[in-house]
């Protein structure tokens, strides 16, 4: 299959709705620039001019509001945003009405609003441009929250965004813009709630989202050498939380990793596990590991920020962890050690 | 006004070229890859933070965003410590926990700034309200850029400061651009300032290139302040040299003209103000490169003094959180 960019993913799918849904509107900060949301909106910008894609003002509070007012009148906005931490300036409309207008007039309105936002990290952004605020989200009820690990994904997922009557807000790991895999040329729809099985394994599970599914692949890669068999989950929205699948895992496992690029406390892997907790506790053999942020906000200094960041070496350590397998963790070098250092353009 | 002692004067002219040249030295040792987080730069605009700040006294308080390196500086704040901030060195003015976006000297009056756009704007009021609640006669002062003005918070700021008549002077450094969107592609009108009086305060607009104009503007403003007369929003209009973010010219990306950018290199504030001052005689030519020599020597300085500076060690990473 032909190979895409997960940010040419991004591209694609959002032409393909236009192509086929014309109440699907594209507005944001700097959307219609040159540099068009690291090419993610560029395509879109060519194909379907200023009526369908138009830069905003630095507003994003009202044209959160606005963008759900436009909803209920029969369009269907994608809202984007070049980090997720711009994301709690919109708080009130997300909260107090995108996520219940349906709710709170009985069922008859509908908002079909999609978010996209941006996860930063690395290079010193530091505490307000790299946060990986799923959790936030997620704890919404009325809120739909996707986290596209692959270019595949990143398509599927958001073209069933703009396919969805509800609002939907997609967060897309910046590391993962350049990361290349094979991409279907048709539209086609992933649905939410459905994670996947992305490396099958006996011993050990490890339930991870957007980029850290890519360190728990390289940690079970080389966890194999020892002939630990991990499996891998992808679990591809955060809400809704595909629980089953992971349990279907843990049966045959026994033990549960959870990998999450958020803070540790409170959030998306702490869900998880108090589900599994509930749903399949005569499976479990060692108690839910999670790998997560540590709770502090997010150091500048590169120095720290080496430390902050957990990657496949600390998955490996709490998949030993779960199998009381003695010795020192496995030195698997992380996603930035592997690649080029990220270092811009932000 | 009074005219003000030849060597006020030179020292706007020592406070713009330190910012200058201190940026001119994060351009130069940006490719080096040891100042690991992004940066955005003032050059062109100088004289705004410079105007501004010399009509503050020091427990006066400032609050900037993004683009913050121009005020810390002319706030007073440590060069040697901004470098190490840079750097992400644990001498840093934020032990390199805050990096360029957030820098902070409190001991100097400089309370910090937010990478979020207009972030800082209500907490210059706070810091307003508090002066007027414990009686001091101390004034605040929020800087932010032209899409500033986009955010409700900023709106919802200068009605209450208006309410109140705080002392607190809200400074829009209008550089015609947010990251590649001008400005006409943002807002109806080009002049910032009526919208402040809308809100109950003055809004005035100056040539914000000319050091001298933002100085006047900004002593007024002050004055008024202090003598409880309410709060005042000052546009001055100025323009940036170099990316949005980065080291680098960016004329190629097409948002902007080389004309443009030529027309107001030519009204660079650093050589127009050593203009008025050599043809006052407060500075020969001469008198003016061995000042140059020194800044230069004192950057040189700082940025050694980063470079040796010792990280943060691992604990830092916890400590200082709640
Ligand atoms: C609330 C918010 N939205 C978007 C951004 C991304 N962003 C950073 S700076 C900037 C442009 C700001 O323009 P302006 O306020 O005029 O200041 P300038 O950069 O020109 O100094 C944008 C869009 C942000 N930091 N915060």
């Amino acid at each position: 299959m032909r190979e895409l960019k997960y940010r040419e993913a991004i591209d694609e799918a959002t032409r393909q709705a236009m192509a086929k849904d014309e109440r699907v509107f594209v507005l944001g900060v700097g959307v219609d620039d040159a540099k068009g949301i690291f090419g993610t909106t560029r395509g879109a910008t060519l194909e379907f001019g200023p009526n369908r894609v138009f830069d905003t003002p630095l507003s994003e509070a009202a044209l959160t509001g606005v963008a759900i007012g436009a909803a209920l009148r029969g369009l269907h906005p994608l809202l984007v945003h070049a980090r997720n931490d711009f994301l709690m300036l919109t708080m009130d409309q997300l909260v107090n009405n995108a996520a219940k207008w349906r709710y709170m007039s009985g069922g008859s309105m509908r908002v079909p609003l999609t978010i996209r936002a941006i996860i930063g990290r690395g290079w010193g952004q530091a505490a307000q441009h790299s946060q990986s605020l799923q959790a936030m989200f997620a704890h919404v009820p009325g809120l739909h929250v996707v986290m596209p690990a692959t270019p595949a994904d990143a398509k599927g997922l958001l073209l069933t965004a703009l396919t969805t009557e509800a609002p939907v807000i997609c967060l897309e790991h910046r590391w993962l813009y350049e990361k290349t895999g094979p991409v279907a040329e048709e539209a086609y729809y992933t649905p939410l709630g459905h994670a996947a099985v992305v490396r099958q394994g006996t011993h050990v599970t490890v339930a991870a989202m957007s980029l850290m599914v890519l360190e728990a692949l390289q940690a079970a890669e080389s966890l194999a050498a020892e002939s630990i068999a991990v499996e891998v989950i992808d679990l591809r929205t955060a809400r809704p939380l595909d629980s089953e699948t992971v349990c279907a895992s843990v049966a045959k496992t026994g033990r549960l990793v959870i990998a999450d690029t958020g803070w540790r406390s409170y959030g998306v892997s702490a869900e998880l596990a108090a589900r599994v907790g509930r749903e399949c506790f005569g499976d479990l053999r060692a108690p839910v590991e999670r790998v997560a942020l540590p709770d502090v906000p997010t150091p500048c200094t590169s120095a720290l920020e080496r430390a902050y960041y957990p990657g496949a070496a600390e998955i490996g350590a709490a998949i030993r962890a779960t199998l009381l397998v003695r010795g020192r963790a496995p030195a698997a070098p992380s996603v930035e050690a592997r690649g080029k250092e990220f270092s811009g353009p932000f | 006004m009074p005219p003000l002692a030849p060597e006020r004067l030179k020292g706007f002219y020592v406070q713009m070229t330190r910012i200058r040249r201190a940026e001119e030295a994060i351009v130069a040792r940006y490719p080096e890859q040891e100042i690991r987080c992004p940066t955005h730069l003032s050059i062109g605009q100088e004289a705004v933070a410079v105007g501004v700040c010399q009509a503050l006294s020091e427990q006066d308080v400032v609050l900037s965003g993004h683009r913050c390196h121009a005020h810390y500086l002319a706030k007073g704040g440590s060069l040697r410590r901004m470098f190490a901030e840079l750097y992400g060195k644990a001498t840093g003015c934020c032990g390199g926990k805050g990096g360029s976006m957030h820098l902070a000297s409190p001991e100097t009056g400089m309370l910090g700034a937010s990478a979020i756009v207009a972030g800082t704007v209500p907490i210059a009021v706070g810091a307003a309200l508090a002066a007027a609640l414990r009686g001091s006669d101390d004034v605040s002062v929020a800087f932010f850029g032209d899409a500033g003005i986009e955010q409700g918070v900023t709106h919802e700021s200068l009605a209450f400061a208006a309410l109140r008549r705080l002392p607190v002077v809200f400074v829009c450094e209008n550089n015609l651009y947010a990251t590649l969107t001008p400005l006409s592609k943002r807002q109806v009108s080009a002049d910032v300032s009526p919208r402040a009086v809308a809100h109950g305060l003055p809004g005035v607009s100056v040539d914000g290139n000319d050091v001298l104009a933002v100085y006047e503007a900004a002593a007024h403003a002050v004055a008024r302040a202090r003598a409880g007369d309410g709060p005042t929003f000052i546009e001055a209009k100025t323009y940036r040299w170099r990316e949005h973010v980065g080291p680098n010219f960016d004329v190629e990306l097409g948002y902007r003209t080389q004309a443009e950018l030529d027309a107001w290199m030519a009204r660079d504030p650093l050589l127009r103000h050593a203009r008025i001052l050599e043809t006052s005689g407060v500075l020969t030519a001469a008198e003016r490169l061995a000042l140059d020599r020194e800044v230069e020597a004192e950057v040189a300085d700082a940025v050694r003094f980063a470079k040796a500076s010792p990280f943060p060690e691992p604990a830092a990473l916890y400590a200082d959180v709640d």
